[in-house]
């Protein structure tokens, strides 16, 4: 982070009275703590011999191994990471234009409306959600006869409905705090509006269009409750069939999924955290 | 790209059209018109079919048309004391479980914005990686903590604090630890972002005139700082009251809320009706705190704007 130099470095009220701050950082401690020790927990017994998830009885493997042999919860992740990755793309272009919308266009008719349909799904509970979707599939499927079945197509649309809002937010930071003036010279240079967008404007929030599909796949990849309303015989998702099984009990061979996904998905943030940062440094 | 090219003119006049108009058309298809389908399912009446509700209306001769809003569902909501008590009793969670994090969430979200800078993206990535971490499998990771012979207890138990194990799990409290552990980046975020653009001269001017640092944060800070307290009680208290991995799991079979109520009679009753009557009743519940804390916001935005020299 070099681009500190930059002025924002000295905070007068913030560092200044260190030694009156440790009851804050007292907190802090305690809620990385809160935030992270379940986790870690989680890990550290996914390598547990025993059956029994709360007694440690020494390290094995075991668990993985048997995992890898579960056709049922392969065909699962297989099936969500193919929705995952379809509603990513889909969501990163509805939410770029929709974020395009909102910093490019101003205030345009119905702005209003358009901003709040945005910020709903960030926050309406997934019952509602989900519930809403499904006689929406199921009224669709008595008048125009599609969608035929339930499963891959509206568990995806369902989850660009939200996934989109996520993605908006996320381009729409972006594309407000970027700099105008190289789209200007394109445009002083007599390039066309769609060549300046494709060549100057996309590549400056890349990074932001990485991070919204990302966020997008995970999020889709993590939904139990709307995919659940959604979904018909026959397709089950990651999420379902982990549920299904934790409603049994705790389990030895979620413990070890749960730490293959707790894996990939810090190794997606990492990568996404360092693209986003190669630019800055770039510029500096 | 000849073709390309000679598009280009027009593409961009109908940029707005597509900027605006497919995502539009998008959320009003998907998002906006399942509503409307909801409310009228919710006065539809429960049948033994496929779908399991009657039509709302039917052609009975040439020319007419009878359409039956039936209202039981609602009265059935309004008359059994179950439907009340599920809605007051995930009110009540989620704002416990809002001030909670406001509680938990204040501080770090200060500690983070006055850290140095160079620690500050670190200590922030760190509050959003649980969030990109799978919730359901995080809300799993409580189960084995809190059970009878879970983490805590073997802890407990070992170091002579308890000679019986608690029962955590399965009751309120296995809830509100749940839902402050899964909500608190969301009330972190919004504060931290308010937190940073904070002008801290402010209270530097406050400590010259003699102001003691616990007035000048009561007088200056936590006045400044309300959009963020605002958004982010908000993007913890609406989802949470509607609920329903974590009571379903860490709640066990009798817990009270609305969003496991609503699963239930869906799944398990296959009442389509009722469940779309208490999603609507949900949703009148939310629309209001939503629509006026969007507002409220806004305010608050503009007078920050306004007070900037």
């Amino acid at each position: 982070m070099r681009e500190t130099a930059s002025g924002l470095g000295s905070r007068p009220g913030g560092g200044s009275a260190i030694g009156r701050r440790w009851p804050l950082f007292t907190v802090l401690a305690f809620g990385y703590a809160f935030l992270y020790v379940p986790v870690l927990l989680l890990i550290l017994y996914s390598f547990n011999e025993s059956r029994l998830v709360t007694v440690w009885a020494g390290f094995s493997t075991k668990w993985y191994g048997e995992l890898l042999r579960n056709q049922q919860l392969l065909d699962a992740a297989w099936l969500s990471v193919r929705i995952a990755a379809v509603n990513a793309s889909i969501a990163v272009v509805l939410g770029t234009l929709a974020a395009n919308a909102l910093v490019r266009h101003g205030r345009f008719r119905g702005r209003t409306g358009f901003e709040l349909l945005l910020t709903a799904p960030l926050v309406m509970p997934d019952v509602i959600i989900g519930l809403s979707l499904l006689l929406l599939f199921v009224a669709m499927q008595q008048v125009l006869g599609w969608p035929p079945g339930r499963g891959f197509t509206t568990i995806t649309i369902a989850h660009i409905t939200f996934s989109m809002a996520y993605v908006a937010v996320i381009v729409r930071a972006r594309l407000a705090r970027m700099e105008r003036s190289l789209e200007e010279a394109a445009m002083d240079l007599g390039a066309r509006p769609l060549r300046v967008y494709l060549s100057i404007t996309l590549p400056l929030i890349a990074p932001a269009l990485l991070a919204g599909w990302l966020l997008a796949f995970t999020l889709s990849l993590d939904d139990l409750v709307i995919a659940s309303f959604v979904s018909g015989p026959g397709a089950t998702t990651l999420p379902m069939l982990i549920y299904a099984s934790v409603r049994m009990g705790v389990s030895p061979q979620i413990n070890a999924l749960a730490t293959i996904i707790v894996a990939l998905v810090t190794l997606a943030v990492v990568i996404a955290g360092l693209t986003m940062r190669r630019p800055k440094g770039e510029r500096t | 790209m000849t073709l390309l090219r000679s598009l280009t003119g027009r593409t961009w006049r109908l940029s707005p059209s597509l900027n605006i108009g497919l995502p539009y058309l998008w959320l009003g298809l998907f998002f906006l018109l399942p509503f409307v389908i909801v409310f009228s399912i919710s006065l539809a009446e429960p049948a033994l079919a496929q779908p399991p509700y009657t039509a709302l209306w039917k052609w009975v001769e040439e020319g007419v048309l009878e359409i039956r809003l039936n209202l039981q569902s609602y009265l059935l909501l309004a008359e059994d004391d179950l439907y009340l008590a599920a809605l007051l009793s995930s009110l009540w969670i989620a704002l416990v479980c809002t001030l909670l994090c406001l509680l938990l969430g204040y501080p770090m979200a200060y500690a983070i914005a006055t850290a140095p800078e160079r620690w500050r993206v670190l200590l922030l990535m760190l509050i959003v990686l649980p969030f990109w971490t799978s919730f359901l499998i995080r809300v799993y990771a409580w189960m084995g903590i809190l059970r009878s012979n879970g983490l805590l207890n073997n802890f407990l138990l070992s170091l002579g604090l308890i000679e019986q194990p608690l029962q955590i799990l399965h009751t309120p409290l296995a809830i509100y630890i749940g839902i402050v552990y899964s909500y608190l980046p969301f009330m972190i975020l919004p504060l931290y972002a308010n937190l940073t653009r904070l002008d801290f001269s402010l209270l530097e001017a406050a400590a010259d005139l003699g102001c003691r640092p616990w007035r000048a944060f009561l007088a200056v800070t936590l006045p400044l700082s309300m959009p963020g307290i605002v958004a982010g009680s908000m993007l913890v208290f609406i989802p949470a009251v509607g609920e329903f991995v974590i009571p379903d799991l860490l709640g066990g079979p009798q817990s009270l809320m609305v969003g496991k109520m609503l699963w239930t009679e869906f799944f398990n009753n296959k009442d389509w009706p009722l469940a779309s009557a208490l999603a609507i009743v949900l949703l009148g519940l939310l629309v209001v705190p939503f629509v006026m804390l969007q507002r409220l916001e806004e305010r608050w935005g503009r007078r920050l704007e306004d007070e900037r020299p």
